[in-house]
């Protein structure tokens, strides 16, 4: 036994030194931050919710059949619609439609975004001069009236028109940002090291990066599924969802316009806007712990 | 000269590009999108006059000729201010009810947008000049806790708070029934009190950005040097905070609020739904009910238009202001 094997474990190699710093995933360093744990706790309670909304629902959101206009209380938690519908059920239905958007409407977006970003950003000249003043024209024309316009004109009113006009109109913010990491990095001493050792571009991409970038895509997701969930309830309050789902958005459109709080149904104009509330919450403390990701500074140790 | 020079030509392009967006819009349908709006406007068992199908024919142009022919007798009805006339307020020209409903809009949105950026940016400055104060957070937090209520649920809390249970103010609407229109202190007095619920919602959910924009710039330029200096130099505190700190923090907001200007009017169709205002949200939210295809695409347009501009006039200023911005362009 001599000094240095003392030192050194064994499950270590030899040609490895022991490491001092405990090297965390990106997992761990969101969980550690209270903020985010807080958000992953309540979002997490939102997908138990939708996945299990047949056993938690007492009813068939859509069976008018009970007692019309019923307000809170009793059987019927938060009373019924003016149709006859349980208000507590749709609320747990409700969950479904703004998750499902939020994912799907997320990753559709982020996905335009990181492929616009990555080729305007590696490809210099014409090739960025068009894709950034797309990317600027896209920043500018007002969001909301440009996809009730497309929703207008299209014969069908369903989910994946939503989610159609959501991700036309909102992946230019995120494409802009990931343009600007891409120019940052392609500028950076490992991108050069790598491509003097005679890396091909395709390997240059997703090696060096790719997974630089890992923080400012997660970011970009929830901040495209945040807006999503906002659009789609925006969308369905206006009345240009699809008429047969049941989400927040669409409740507080018919809360709405049967007048719910003059009624006395007033859980059934609170309810839908405080868990989209209570949602985006969630996923705004989630982002706090992003951020950390990409910059150590915000991690709390 | 350049920079202002590029933004000019950026601006013309883009202007270019929105107005062929619109064009386009309708022409993605499979079909005649003509055909089908008159089979649409068939099917709700209207009488089609012959009028109508003229006006959507001004719109999409004559189909038989080519996308080209069609794109040019576009560009042509645009440059004269033709839009056809409104399926929904027959026999009403769209340019008629565009003019009827933008000054609501117009004067609801310009007033709020001001107060909102004034209020917000101070407020923001405020929070950052305070921070890790009990005011800060209080703002901070505030304004975080604000921005994650849906829109539309903000402006109805204010209708059955303020209006349905305190009746402070009207449920909606521009004015009062009774009241005839006409330029007297008691019609505006009574716009005014019509325009309060409204604004408010706008005014709330449009100072936001604003605060936590500043605050986070303001942060940034109080650790600056040039703020260390203004503190070593022994000037009073309020002088650093705002002829210092915020001055430059205040450069970023300028463009921000042009770009956010198309969110707004976003705001100002679900809020004049809401309140049932009589602006061009309204006007755009019935043109989707009504099918009313060249008014809702001439809202869309004119929309648009004012955005581009706002944040042409936003670039510009930018530039007189920060000569930073102008060096680097050329």
């Amino acid at each position: 036994m001599t000094d240095v094997e003392t030192l050194v474990p064994r499950e270590t190699p030899p040609d490895r030194p022991a490491k001092t710093v405990k090297r965390r995933n990106g997992w761990q360093v969101v969980w550690s931050n209270g903020k985010a744990r807080t958000g992953i706790v309540i979002l997490a309670l939102f997908v138990a919710v939708a996945v299990c909304a047949p056993v938690i629902a007492p009813f068939d959101p859509k069976n008018s059949t009970l007692p019309a206009g019923l307000q809170p209380g009793g059987a019927y938690l938060l009373g019924t619609t003016n149709l006859g519908q349980d208000i507590f059920s749709q609320l747990v239905y409700g969950a479904q439609v703004s998750l499902i958007v939020g994912l799907l409407a997320g990753v559709v977006v982020t996905m335009i975004a990181l492929v616009i970003g990555l080729v305007a950003g590696l490809l210099q000249g014409v090739v960025d001069e068009i894709l950034s003043f797309s990317i600027n024209l896209a920043l500018v024309v007002p969001a909301l009236p440009l996809m009730v316009t497309i929703a207008a004109y299209s014969p069908v009113h369903g989910l994946s028109l939503i989610i159609f006009v959501i991700a036309l109109t909102g992946w230019a913010w995120g494409a802009r940002m990931k343009r600007a990491q891409v120019l940052l990095l392609r500028s950076q001493d490992f991108v050069t090291a790598a491509r003097f050792s005679g890396d091909g571009l395709w390997r240059i991409v997703f090696r060096e990066l790719v997974p630089n970038m890992v923080s400012l895509v997660v970011a970009g997701f929830m901040g495209a599924a945040i807006g999503a969930i906002g659009a789609e309830a925006g969308l369905s309050f206006l009345g240009l969802g699809d008429p047969t789902t049941v989400s927040w958005g669409s409740m507080s459109y018919w809360a709405n316009s049967n007048g719910a709080m003059l009624t006395g149904q007033w859980a059934w104009l609170l309810a839908p806007g405080l868990a989209l509330s209570l949602l985006i919450t969630a996923l705004t403390l989630i982002n706090f712990g992003i951020d950390a990701l990409s910059n150590p500074q915000l991690r709390e140790e | 000269m350049l920079y202002f020079l590029r933004k000019t030509g950026l601006f013309v392009l883009t202007l270019w590009a929105a107005v062929t967006l619109n064009f386009l819009i309708p022409r993605l349908q499979p079909g005649d999108p003509a055909e089908a709006i008159v089979q649409k406007l068939a099917g709700q068992a209207q009488q089609v006059d012959p009028e109508q199908i003229r006006a959507i024919r001004l719109m999409l142009g004559v189909p038989d000729t080519s996308l080209w022919n069609q794109y040019w007798d576009y560009l042509n009805a645009l440059i004269h201010g033709d839009f056809g006339l409104s399926y929904g307020y027959f026999p009403y020209s769209v340019t008629h009810m565009i003019a009827e409903a933008l000054p609501y809009t117009l004067t609801l949105v310009g007033v709020t947008q001001i107060i909102a950026f004034v209020a917000g940016t101070s407020l923001g400055a405020w929070a950052a000049w305070r921070r890790n104060t009990k005011i800060d957070s209080f703002i901070s937090l505030g304004s975080t806790f604000l921005s994650t209520l849906p829109f539309f649920w903000i402006a109805l809390m204010l209708i059955y708070v303020l209006a349905n249970t305190l009746h402070w103010f009207p449920e909606g609407g521009a004015y009062s029934g009774e009241i005839v229109p006409a330029f007297s202190s008691g019609f505006v007095a009574d716009l005014a009190y019509h325009a309060v619920l409204p604004a408010l919602a706008l005014l709330i959910t449009g100072s936001i950005g604003w605060i936590l924009g500043m605050r986070n710039n303001m942060v940034q330029s109080l650790g600056s040097d040039y703020t260390r200096l203004a503190v070593a130099k022994g000037l009073r505190e309020r002088r650093v905070a705002w002829t210092y700190a915020a001055r430059i923090a205040l450069l970023p907001n300028f463009t921000g609020f042009a770009i956010s200007l198309g969110g707004v009017f976003g705001g100002t169709l679900i809020v004049e739904q809401i309140f049932s205002y009589p602006g061009m949200g309204k006007l755009m939210y019935d043109a989707i009910g009504n099918r009313d295809f060249p008014l809702l695409q001439a809202i869309f347009l004119i929309t648009t238009v004012a955005v581009l501009l706002a944040n042409f006039l936003a670039d510009v200023l930018v530039g007189v202001l920060d000569p930073r911005v102008r060096r680097q362009s050329s």
